[in-house]
């Protein structure tokens, strides 16, 4: 089996529901409908949750499976919701040599999840990205936009207590 | 039917061997024809056509580079084509396909349940690997996924071939499992990577026939029958399905479609059963009850079409994905069900011995089996109508273990009264064998009349929907047999529709029926692309019926007198207390 997947509580609203069974309905009849109707799907919910595929089965007939199986091969798509806060670790070149991969290990077992994730209480989520133009500063991270620079593992309780 | 194109024939020459093929016929098969054989990996006729191994590739003067053979149709433009298949540089890569596979493989041959039988392991000998850890490098590792009650997935052993994939979906129609994440992070699971027993898997185990290495394997409950087996106060009793017999022998060499049932019942014997009866006893008491059922359904109007309820898989999936349709399940328990409740009432009762010291073995076809033990519909509250059900694969793991030297044991047979059976029960374990032993009892019933021919051709064959109609005492009765999920899903969807046609559906949740059941002998690829393994074993079956003298379940002794002892008739108060069912309705996940 893969890798624990932590579960963020779905806060999908009617509304929501609503647009997305008409898209699907718009959709559903179509040739390779499933691509556009993730897309979309997406477009709506930020994410695709298992509450959002499973509607996505239900309506169109499409077992779960291959639904998650095409959700899970395109980086396009994401199960987690983007937290409240949005830190993104740089995996350039300059920054790794620098030891970015030790301040990304470093913050997924601080908030306990994987990169690509969110924690349960929606407060964090962890991206890892390329170099955003600040190599003089590696290695460095950004929340929500704003850039940390120099870092050491150490910083980092600090930095996440402005925050918390 | 074939089109008049397709009969248009191409010339090539496999390996200097001139073939002419029709336009269409994959190169593999053409080399085939030409008694050429390939090795194939991921390709599997009819389930996994998907071109991803490479390790089937070919030469040809009229293609560019080496061609998937599997994958590669002639078309008129290969008209005079020169193929080659063992040229220094295509055994040269599939020796290096073969490293690669192994570099992210868990090898652990010695105590891998598939030793002996693996394809993978087959071709590494055959191709020459000298060095397995030649491209050694990082390797993911993967938890045992236990969770489902019949087998085991072990993903450190799976080449993602994605055959259990084509099984599941092209053939179920389920898409329970599928290919995860991309890249080197893929693996085959399940949606949201939940464990199977948390899924709709129906339990069918045709992904475990389709796989060729160790990584799915159903789960091995022999050890509880040995332990009964020691205990000296349980009796043991066995009871091996219909196919059982036609399918053994292939776990001791013997040809495909060899009928072994007299070794087996000696084996069971030497392996230390109390007492070796047989399912086909409980087949014939089904079809009592069963055709019974039906002509009440018929003259009270009783939800029609009737639908067979034999098949655990089968039955599942009614329960799953068409949860308001179960009013059609026959209320009949399976036979396998059927004989454990008679052994722990009616044939407890005759010997005085407490049912809690019967110990009911079902040696069966199908992992399915194993989650209808769990059933909640004994017969005797808190007692399991079926103690155990185990394989045929497993059956002859146990075999081998005990020092039985199986193609060299005389002919033995089955014990009185529960192992005593007719023709009919036998052809339970084929597609259209349930339906052709309901018609011979139930057509003599409404009759009054004893058949002249007992054979129902109409119903017999592998297409995967069948239909006849019968003229019965007046009446037209219209039946439907299915074997196949995805076969059944077409009758099912009338029936939702309020179209179906029928009166009566046998359905059985494999393709081909119980001789192809998820528990079989497993046969290798390069075998079942070719020769039609189901048809070899269907044979064995018609030809035990064809050689009995008793061939309609009613006509069974041992039936026949347990009514008069016990059931007093079918339908009974008792007999729906103790042989019959209900369903529930399940959701889908
Ligand atoms: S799957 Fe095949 S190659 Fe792998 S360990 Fe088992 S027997 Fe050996
Ligand atoms: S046992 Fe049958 S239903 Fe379950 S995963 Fe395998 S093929 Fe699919
Ligand atoms: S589990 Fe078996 S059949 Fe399925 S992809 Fe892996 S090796 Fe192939
Ligand atoms: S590519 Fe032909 S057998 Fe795999």
């Amino acid at each position: 089996m893969g890798a624990d997947k932590k579960a963020v509580p779905f806060k999908g609203t009617e509304e929501q529901k609503q647009q997305l069974l008409e898209m699907i309905a718009g959709l559903k009849n179509e040739r390779g409908a499933l691509m556009p109707i993730l897309q979309k799907a997406q477009d709506i919910y930020g994410y695709l949750p298992i509450e959002v595929q499973t509607m996505i089965s239900d309506e169109t007939g499409i077992p779960l499976e291959k639904i998650y199986g095409v959700a899970t091969f395109y980086s396009q798509f994401s199960l987690y919701p983007k937290g409240k806060n949005q830190i993104s670790v740089c995996l350039g070149t300059a920054c790794y040599v620098k030891g970015s991969g030790d301040v990304y290990n470093k913050l997924m077992e601080k908030l306990g999840i994987e990169g690509g994730q969110c924690t349960p209480d929606g407060k964090f989520s962890l991206d890892a990205c390329r170099c955003i133009g600040a190599c003089g500063l590696a290695p460095v991270m950004t929340i929500n936009g704003e850039v940390y620079g120099k870092l050491t593992a150490d910083m980092l309780d600090g930095i996440l207590a402005k925050y918390e | 039917m074939i089109m008049a194109d397709e009969m248009k024939l191409v010339n090539v020459k496999v390996n200097g061997i001139p073939v002419a093929a029709p336009i269409g016929t994959t190169i593999l098969d053409a080399a085939h024809m030409a008694g050429v054989k390939i090795p194939t990996l991921c390709y599997l006729k009819g389930t996994n056509e998907v071109g991803d191994c490479r390790l089937c590739l070919v030469e040809s003067t009229k293609a560019r580079g080496l061609v998937a053979s599997c994958m590669y149709p002639l078309s008129a433009m290969d008209e005079g084509a020169e193929i080659k298949t063992n040229t220094p540089v295509i055994l040269e890569s599939r020796k290096r396909t073969l490293e690669l596979i192994l570099s992210t493989h868990e090898r652990k041959c010695l105590s891998c349940v598939r030793s002996g039988n693996c394809e993978l392991q087959k071709l590494c000998k055959e191709y020459g690997v000298d060095d397995e850890k030649l491209y050694d490098g990082y390797r993911n590792e993967f938890e045992l996924d236990t969770t489902a009650v019949h087998m085991v997935r072990d993903n450190n052993k799976c080449i993602l071939c994605r055959r259990c994939v084509g099984a599941c979906d092209n053939i179920q129609g389920l898409g329970i499992i599928g290919a995860n994440n991309r890249g080197f992070a893929s693996f085959i699971g399940c949606a949201f990577d939940k464990g199977l027993g948390e899924t709709s898997c129906i339990h069918c185990g045709q992904c475990i026939v389709a796989c060729p290495t160790g990584a799915l394997y159903e789960k091995d409950d022999t050890a509880k029958i040995e332990a009964a087996i020691a205990d000296p106060e349980k009796l043991v009793i066995v009871q091996p399905a219909p196919s059982i017999r036609a399918t053994l022998g292939e776990e001791f060499g013997l040809p495909i479609g060899t009928d072994v049932e007299g070794k087996m019942a000696t084996a069971f014997r030497r392996l230390g059963f109390d007492k070796i009866f047989d399912t086909d006893f409980g087949a014939d008491l089904t079809i009592m009850e069963e055709s019974a059922e039906l002509i009440e359904r018929v003259q009270k109007g009783g939800a029609l079409p009737m639908i067979t309820s034999c098949s655990p898989g089968w039955v599942k999936y009614c329960e799953t994905y068409y949860p308001e349709q179960i009013g059609h399940l026959s209320t009949c328990k399976s036979p396998q069900q059927m004989f454990g409740a008679v052994t722990k009432t009616y044939y407890a009762e005759k010997l005085g011995i407490d049912p809690k010291n019967i110990f009911t073995v079902g040696v069966m076809p199908c992992t399915a089996k194993k989650f209808e033990v769990t059933r909640d519909q004994s017969a005797v509250p808190g007692v399991m109508d079926v103690d155990v059900s185990i394989t045929t694969r497993e059956l002859a793991r146990m075999i081998k273990r005990h020092d039985i030297d199986f193609t060299a044991l005389p002919d033995g047979s089955f014990d009185d009264p529960l192992g005593e059976s007719t023709g009919a029960a036998v052809i339970f374990g084929v597609t259209g064998g349930v339906m052709e032993a309901a018609l011979r009892t139930a057509v003599e019933k409404l009759t009054g009349e004893t058949l002249e021919k007992v054979e129902f051709n109409e119903v017999r064959g592998f297409d995967g929907i069948k239909e006849a109609t019968y003229n019965v005492a007046g009446t037209e009765i219209k039946v439907a047999v299915a074997s196949g999920l995805k076969n059944a899903k077409v009758l099912m969807d009338q029936i939702e529709a309020g179209t179906s046609p029928y009166t009566f559906i046998e359905i059985m949740g494999c393709p081909g029926g119980c001789i192809n059941g998820g528990g079989q002998p497993l046969v290798d690829s390069m075998v079942r692309n070719f020769v039609d393994v189901r048809a070899l074993r269907a044979n064995a079956l018609y030809a035990n019926d064809a050689a009995k003298t008793l061939r309609k379940s009613h006509e069974n002794p041992s039936i026949k007198k347990i009514y008069e002892e016990y059931f007093a008739e079918p339908g009974s108060h008792k007999a729906h207390e103790i042989l019959h069912c209900s369903y529930v309705k399940r959701s889908i996940n």
